[in-house]
């Protein structure tokens, strides 16, 4: 019972991974709750936005993964 | 009629420019755009990472609004990911047309839109040292010219 977790830019620094697995199921309090330290931090900046199987979700606080999702934490773009 | 691509490996702008050309021989004019790693700032290298689910999606979504909105026999949008040296080709953007406007118009829309609304995070090697490079004001800025 897992959720891919992937990492985009600086934050997959901050992980020193660019996925993880996490458990299911997966809610935005769970989510910042599992990562700690810088990562923990630069995920609760309010910059971040999450997309889940491929589609951005409008309010991160509205995640809501299921085992078997795949959650990327996309942080601001930097351009082309 | 669109033609829309991630590239891992070395873009060559005069041959995308020429088949595209070859593509669209009704056009009265195509208007391209080369965008190149500047360099500047002793800039060694610089790298574009992407996430497939978002990045390659968004940009043909970006082709379609840009279809729509002018008249236009086609639209191409080439972009490099992956490592980069200085002075190399990053993107290519072509609009073939009728009329110039319309050409010129689609390809500053859709290099606006790619250079702070798509899904790129870009880092540039400096001194041995990988640095982020975070948003600039000034793109968000271009793009509200379109909105």
């Amino acid at each position: 019972m897992s959720i891919k977790l992937v990492f985009l830019g600086k934050l997959a620094d901050l992980a020193g991974v660019s996925e993880r697995e996490v458990d299911a199921p997966l809610d935005w309090g769970s989510l910042t709750e599992e990562l700690d330290g810088a990562l923990g931090d630069a995920v609760a900046c309010g910059k971040i936005k999450v997309a889940v199987n491929g589609t951005v979700i409008p309010e991160n606080s509205a995640l809501a993964a299921s085992d078997g999702d795949e959650v990327a934490l996309l942080p601001p773009v930097s351009g082309g | 009629m669109n033609d829309v691509r991630l590239l891992d490996s070395a873009l060559v702008p005069e041959a995308a420019l020429a088949r595209f050309g070859q593509d669209h021989p009704a056009a009265g004019g195509i208007a391209s755009f080369v965008g190149k790693v500047r360099p500047d700032d002793g800039v060694e290298a610089l790298e574009l990472s992407h996430y497939p689910p978002l990045t390659l999606p968004g940009m043909v979504a970006l082709a379609t609004q840009a279809l729509a909105r002018w008249p236009l026999d086609g639209l191409l949008i080439h972009h490099r990911v992956g490592i980069m040296q200085p002075g190399e080709p990053i993107v290519l953007v072509a609009a073939a047309a009728r009329h110039r406007r319309d050409a010129f118009e689609a390809a500053e829309f859709a290099m606006d839109h790619l250079k702070s609304d798509a899904w790129f995070w870009k880092r540039e090697l400096r001194a041995g040292t990988w640095h982020w490079i975070e948003p600039r004001a000034h793109d968000h800025a271009d793009l509200k010219r379109w909105k």
